[in-house]
């Protein structure tokens, strides 16, 4: 007897992956008003104008998702949140770079 | 069951303050938060120092903790001596912070697991939490695209309403083209939700193996090839490993060595962005290993007049 194997397709968050407003809210389980404040906090910024036209990439809701986690875990505020992503950016290119030696 | 000594975990005294025990609790999660920490085991530090805080927090269960003595050692085979507890109030009072359900065996033996603080209310529902987990792929999985079976470790309610971990394995497709740092998102392969809500998402990072060869940028594959003098001198057509095969690569005559070639569409290519593969050449010098041979460099030397170093002249 050989054995049926069901492999999972998954989606893949590329450079194309963009998403809207109500999307992201509920990719991240938080609602409208938090994206909102991380926006102002510039935290992410959305391409387009209006709010309907909002589209957000994969690198925004990967922000959105690990300034939640930092909120939750570690009681780090809003501002605090931009910081830390910043910074973590950097570490990561910093790392990047001295593999790269 | 092992035992877990949670004093150890956070690196305080037995005898510390409750403001110690906080600072020291505050001071490991920063540290070992999986956003932030890159070893490897960083999660399960992550959630061990949770666990020891639950306990230590709490003055009832830490004095309850306590009564096993400071004899016991981490890792140590351990049972709770019968009726331990009596004359503690925890149980069923719920939990002030942190997800019990992911809590070790040793853990809920002594204060029990979350049911109870969900088992009260049946209007309680929410979408079960996401989980993330690091892949790691080689360079060629990620270029021809792969299944890969994956373990991760999740917590379970048993039939009896025990939370237990057990490994969970799944199957999955990761697509041609993906890079590093990329997610791929299963939708509904989270944790489970409570009170008939949909599990979460699993998110995979990709991460890439370390190849003897190749490293990648982005979309982009980088090759370091090494060339004789000639070849940099007077041109080559020579074949380059790229991760779809060899291929011929013409060396334009006049080459230094760190120049750098561009093999387009040969790195990372998904449906819609290639990467292109980046040689660059390396100049190596052979060793002089005969008399015939020291002639020849004594012939260029005679011969070519050149002077590598006029650059750094004032």
């Amino acid at each position: 007897m050989t054995e049926q194997r069901i492999y999972i397709q998954g989606m893949v968050l590329n450079e194309e992956t963009r998403c809207s407003l109500a999307d992201l809210c509920a990719l991240c389980g938080v609602n409208a008003e938090i994206i909102h404040e991380m926006i102002e906090e510039g935290i992410i910024s959305p391409e387009g104008v209006t709010t309907r036209e909002w589209a957000f990439t994969s690198i925004a809701i990967k922000r959105v998702q690990t300034a939640i986690r930092l909120q939750r875990d570690l009681r780090v505020n809003l501002p605090g949140c931009a910081l830390a992503l910043d910074l973590l950016d950097e570490l990561e290119e910093l790392r990047r770079l001295s593999r790269c030696r | 069951m092992e035992y877990k000594d949670y004093y150890k975990i956070l690196g305080v005294d037995r005898n510390a303050t409750q403001d110690q025990i906080k600072q020291a609790y505050r001071k490991v999660a920063r540290k070992f938060h999986p956003d932030i920490s890159k070893e490897s085991n960083a999660e399960a530090k992550f959630k061990d120092a949770g666990e020891a805080y639950e306990v230590l927090k709490d003055p009832e269960k830490r004095a309850a903790y306590d009564k096993f003595g400071a004899n016991w050692r981490e890792g140590q085979p351990f049972e709770p001596p019968p009726n331990w507890d009596a004359g503690f109030e925890f149980r069923g009072a719920g939990y002030t912070g942190g997800d019990a359900g992911g809590f070790s065996d040793f853990f809920e033996s002594l204060f029990g697991h979350g049911q109870t603080e969900r088992q009260y209310s049946h209007i309680f529902r929410m979408k079960g939490e996401d989980q993330h987990a690091k892949i790691v792929i080689s360079l060629e999985d990620a270029f021809w695209g792969a299944r890969q079976a994956i373990t991760l470790t999740r917590p379970v309610v048993d039939a009896s309403g025990h939370v237990a971990t057990r490994p969970h394995t799944l199957h999955v497709v990761i697509p041609k083209g993906i890079i590093e740092g990329q997610r791929i998102r299963l939708e509904g392969q989270g944790l489970p939700g409570y009170g008939g809500s949909p599990p979460g998402d699993l998110y995979l990072e990709i991460a890439f193996q370390e190849d003897r060869l190749f490293h990648a940028e982005k979309r982009d594959i980088h090759l370091t090839l090494p060339i004789t003098p000639w070849e940099a001198a007077l041109g080559a057509s020579l074949t380059v490993p790229t991760l779809g095969g060899n291929v011929q690569l013409k060396i334009p005559p006049g080459s230094q060595g760190g120049k750098k070639l561009r093999l387009k569409g040969k790195g990372l290519c998904s449906a819609s962005h290639s990467g292109d593969q980046i040689v660059t050449l390396q100049v190596i010098v052979p060793e002089v290993r005969t008399e015939e041979q020291r002639c020849l460099y004594r012939a260029m030397a005679e011969q070519m007049s050149f002077n590598p170093r006029s650059g750094l002249e004032k």
